[in-house]
C-alpha cells in the first residue's frame, strides 16, 4: 500500500480510520499533558504509571473475569494512581531521591503484575488471551468504542485545561507564590497528575506499556524548543503529538510487519531531533552558526584595536602602514581585512592600511576604552 | 530438589548478586534510571549481535549490545550538555527511540529470527537451564551460570580493587577529583559494568527485572544503613533472598520467575519502607509527631515562663488560651509532668527549677540560633536534633 493509497483508505476503511483517529487523538492528549510532565520536571513519571499500570489490568482481569476495554483500564488508572501518589510519598518522606523512587515503582509494579499475567494465562479459562496486547500495544485492535472513549477523555482533559489554566500555569513556574496566593496547591497537583495518569492509561493499549513514555514526552520536548510562552507550548505539542500518530500511522499501514507504536515513537523523536537542530532561538545549527558569527565578530574587534594602538602613535590617525605590520598579530587574514573595508572601518591601498575617522571611533568605543584626553 | 531447580536457583542468585553491587552505586549517585535506559535501549543491540552471532549467549553479542548501553549514556549526557532539555526528559527520550528501533528490527525479520520482545522484556528463567555449557564434549553446567558468575566475579574485583576511588567520586566528586582520580573513567566504568551485567542478565531474567534488581535491594538497603560497605552486603543479601525465595512462590503459583521475584523484593521493599528504624516510613511520622508534640511543649513551658499571675497558669485557661484540644493538652501536661518540668499544685502549674531552666536553655537558642547551647537536650528531644 503506497501513502497516497492510505489517504484514499482513510475514510473508507473501518480499521484504518480507527487506528488514525485513535493515535491521532492519543497524539494530542499526550502532547497537551506531556507539556505540563516536561516542565514540571517529571518526564519519567510517564514511564513509570505506564509500568505501574500492568498490575491494574491485571487484577481487573482477576476480580471481574471480563475482558471489557473500560473495567480493564479502570484497573489500570487505580493502580497507576497508585503507584504515581506513592512515589510522592517515598520522595517527601524518605531520603530516597526521585530517580530511585520511579525506578522502583517502575520495576516492582511491573514485576507483580507480570506475575499476575502469567498466573491468569495457567488458569482454565479460556477468556484470558489478549492481555499482554497491553505490554506492547496493538493499535490494530482499537475500535469504535475505544476510540470513543479516546476522545470523550481528551475532550475532558482540554476542558479541565482551560478551566485551570491560570491555576496549572501558576503551579507550574512558581509553587511557594500559588500558596502564598491562597490556592489550595495540593488539589491543582492531584488534579494535573490525575490527567498525565489518564492520559498513560489512555495510551497503553495503542502504544504499550514501555513506549507510553516517549509519546508523553517527545512532542512537548521538541515544542519546548520553538516557543517560550505556555500556551504556543501546548498547542504545539499536541500538534506534534497527533500529526506523529497519524504519520506513524501511515507508515506502519504501508510497509509489512511495521507495528504502529514504536513507528509513531521514531516519528515523534523525529520531530525532536529536527527540533534540537533546526529551532532558530534553541536549536543547535543557529547556536553554532551564532558561535561562529560571534567568533568573527570578536577576531575583527581584535584586529581593529591592534590597528588603533599602532595609529595611536602618529600624528594622523589615518597614516597609511604596510599590511606586514601586522604580521605580529595572528588574528587577521586577507577576507577579514576587505570585510573591515567594507565596514569603512579602514582603506586598503594595495599593500597599505590606514584606520578611517569611523574605524578610530569605533575602535575607541570598544572594550569600554576610554578616550585618552581625559 | 531437582538438579535444574538448583541450577535455576543458582543463576537467580548469581544474576541478584551482580546486579545488587552496581546497583548500589546507581542509587547513590541519584542514576537510579540509567539502569532503566540501558536495560530497554540495549535491544537494538542484542538484535545485531544476534544477526551476526546467530546465539543469544555468545560473549560477541553480549559486548555489542553492552556497547549499546554506553551509546546510550553517551546520547543521554550529550542530549543534556545541550541544555535544550533535562537529564530526566534526555533519559526518557532516547531509550524509547533505541528500544523502537530493536522492535522493528525484530518485527521486520520475524522470519529469520528466533527471538521476540516477551523474550528480551521479560526473560524466561525456567528455561536457562536447558542451554548447557559443552567444552570438549563435557557438560559444566548452565551457560548462563557461567555467564553471571563471570560478570559477578569481574565486578567482585573490580569492587576490591577500586573501592576507595567509588566511595569516595560518589559521594564527594569535587574531592574526587582533587585527588586525582577521575570522574568520567569512574562514571564510564560504572556504566560498562551496569550495562554488561544488564546484558548478561536479561536473557534469564528480562529486562525490567534487571532494573528491579538493580534499584530495589539497593533502596530497601539504603534506609536501613548509611554505611556504604554494609548497604552493598545488605542489598546482596536481599538480592539472593528475593531470588531463592522468588523461586519458590513461582513454583507455587504456577507463574513468571522474573515476576515472582520482582514480587518478593517489593514485598521486601515494602517491609523495610514500612518498618526501618530511624527512615522508614514509621519511624519519620512518629517523629513527626513527637517533633510536634514537643513544639507545643515549648510553648507551654514558654507561656507559663511569661505569666506569673495564678489565672494565668491554671489548667482549664490553658486549653482555652492556646487553643488545644482536649487530648493535645492532656498529653503536652503529662510529658512535661514526666519529665520534671512542672509541677500542679491546686490546679496550677508552675515551672520546676528544671523547667526554669530548660525554658531559659531554649529561648537563649531561639533567640541566638547557636547549636551549642542545646547540645544536651539533643539526647531527650527529637525536636533539636535537625
Amino acid at each position: 500500500m503506497s501513502i497516497t493509497e492510505y489517504f484514499d483508505l482513510l475514510f473508507t476503511d473501518y480499521t484504518l480510520r480507527n487506528i488514525s483517529l485513535g493515535t491521532a487523538v492519543l497524539g494530542i492528549i499526550c502532547g497537551m499533558l506531556g507539556s505540563f510532565a516536561v516542565l514540571r520536571k517529571q518526564s519519567l513519571l510517564g514511564d513509570a504509571i505506564s509500568h505501574a499500570a500492568l498490575p491494574g489490568i491485571a487484577v481487573a482481569f482477576l476480580i471481574t473475569g471480563a475482558k471489557d476495554t473500560n473495567i480493564l483500564l479502570l484497573g489500570a488508572l487505580v493502580s497507576g494512581l497508585i503507584g504515581a501518589f506513592w512515589i510522592r510519598g517515598m520522595i517527601s518522606k524518605t531520603h530516597l531521591k526521585s530517580d530511585t523512587a520511579l525506578g522502583l515503582i517502575l520495576s516492582l509494579f511491573f514485576g507483580f503484575g507480570m506475575m499476575l499475567l502469567t498466573y491468569i494465562q495457567k488458569q482454565p479459562n479460556a477468556n484470558q488471551a489478549g492481555l499482554d496486547k497491553y505490554l506492547f500495544g496493538q493499535a490494530a485492535t482499537l475500535v469504535t468504542s475505544d476510540v470513543q472513549l479516546m476522545v470523550i477523555v481528551t475532550g475532558i482533559a482540554l476542558l479541565v485545561v482551560l478551566l485551570f489554566w491560570k491555576e496549572f500555569k501558576l503551579l507550574l513556574f512558581d509553587q511557594d507564590y500559588t500558596k502564598t496566593l491562597g490556592f489550595n496547591t495540593k488539589f491543582i497537583d492531584i488534579l494535573i497528575t490525575f490527567f498525565i495518569v489518564l492520559a498513560i492509561v489512555i495510551g497503553l493499549q495503542t502504544v504499550g506499556v514501555v513506549l507510553m513514555s516517549a509519546m508523553l514526552l517527545a512532542p512537548a520536548a521538541a515544542a519546548r524548543q520553538w516557543t517560550n510562552t505556555l500556551a504556543t507550548m501546548v498547542i504545539l505539542a499536541a500538534l506534534i503529538g497527533g500529526f506523529s500518530g497519524v504519520f506513524g500511522t501511515a507508515i506502519s499501514a504501508t510497509q509489512n510487519n511495521l507495528s504502529t507504536g514504536p513507528v509513531i515513537v521514531l516519528v515523534a523523536s523525529f520531530f525532536v531531533v529536527v527540533s534540537f537542530v533546526f529551532s532558530p532561538t534553541r536549536g543547535l545549527l543557529f547556536k553554532q552558526i551564532r558561535l561562529l558569527k560571534n567568533r568573527r565578530d570578536l577576531q575583527l574587534k581584535k584586529t581593529l584595536q591592534f590597528m588603533y594602538g599602532i595609529a595611536q602613535t602618529h600624528e594622523n590617525i589615518d597614516h597609511p602602514h604596510t599590511i606586514r605590520i601586522l604580521n605580529n598579530f595572528q588574528g587577521f587574514t586577507k577576507k577579514s581585512l576587505r570585510k573591515m573595508e567594507q565596514n569603512q572601518w579602514i582603506l586598503l591601498n594595495k599593500q597599505q592600511w590606514s584606520l578611517t575617522s569611523k574605524g578610530f571611533a569605533e575602535a575607541q568605543n570598544l572594550f569600554n576604552q576610554q578616550p585618552q584626553h581625559e | 530438589m531437582s538438579n535444574p531447580q538448583i541450577e535455576i536457583q543458582l543463576i537467580a542468585a548469581l544474576v541478584a548478586a551482580a546486579c545488587a553491587i552496581p546497583g548500589v552505586f546507581l542509587v547513590l549517585r541519584k542514576m537510579a534510571l540509567i539502569s532503566d535506559a540501558i536495560s530497554h535501549s540495549i535491544l537494538p543491540g542484542i538484535v545485531l549481535g544476534f544477526f551476526i552471532t546467530q546465539d543469544l549467549n555468545s560473549p560477541v553479542l553480549i559486548i555489542l549490545a553492552a556497547g549499546t548501553g554506553i551509546i546510550t549514556v553517551v546520547l543521554v549526557e550529550r542530549i543534556q550538555k545541550t541544555g535544550l532539555v533535562k537529564e530526566d526528559t534526555a533519559i526518557g527520550l532516547v531509550f524509547p527511540a533505541l528500544f523502537s528501533i530493536g522492535v522493528l528490527l525484530i518485527a521486520k525479520n520475524a522470519n529469520d529470527i528466533h527471538l521476540d520482545v516477551d523474550a528480551v522484556l521479560l526473560g524466561e528463567l525456567a528455561f536457562a537451564p536447558f542451554d548447557r555449557l559443552l567444552l570438549f564434549g563435557a557438560d559444566l553446567g548452565p551457560k548462563a551460570a557461567w555467564i553471571m558468575g563471570v560478570i559477578l566475579l569481574t565486578t567482585l574485583l573490580l569492587l576490591y580493587l577500586f573501592f576507595k576511588e567509588l566511595k569516595v567520586s560518589t559521594f564527594d566528586v569535587g574531592l574526587s577529583s582533587a585527588l586525582g582520580f577521575s570522574p568520567a573513567i569512574l562514571h564510564y566504568g560504572l556504566m560498562s559494568v551496569s550495562s554488561i551485567t544488564v546484558v548478561g542478565a536479561f536473557d534469564a531474567v528480562g529486562a525490567i527485572l534487571v532494573v528491579a534488581l538493580m534499584i530495589a535491594p539497593a533502596a530497601a538497603a539504603y534506609l536501613l544503613t548509611a554505611d556504604l560497605k554494609k548497604m552493598l552486603w545488605l542489598s546482596v543479601c536481599f538480592g539472593v533472598f528475593a531470588a531463592i525465595s522468588g523461586y519458590w512462590l513461582a513454583h507455587w503459583l504456577d507463574a513468571s520467575i522474573a515476576g515472582s521475584i520482582t514480587t518478593v523484593l517489593g514485598l521486601v521493599f515494602l517491609l523495610v519502607y514500612f518498618f526501618a528504624p530511624n527512615k522508614g516510613m514509621l519511624s519519620v511520622m512518629y517523629r513527626q509527631k513527637q517533633q510536634r508534640t514537643e513544639v507545643s511543649l515549648l510553648t507551654f513551658l514558654l507561656h507559663l515562663n511569661n505569666h506569673q499571675e495564678t489565672q494565668e497558669r491554671h489548667i482549664n485557661h490553658l486549653r482555652e488560651h492556646i487553643n488545644w484540644q482536649q487530648v493535645k493538652a492532656n498529653t503536652v501536661v503529662r510529658l512535661a509532668l514526666d519529665n520534671n518540668l512542672i509541677t500542679i499544685t491546686d490546679e496550677v502549674i508552675s515551672l520546676t527549677q528544671k523547667g526554669l531552666s530548660f525554658t531559659q536553655t531554649a529561648l537563649e537558642y531561639i533567640i541566638t540560633n547557636k547549636d551549642d547551647k542545646i547540645e544536651h537536650l539533643k539526647d531527650d528531644f527529637f525536636l533539636f536534633r535537625g
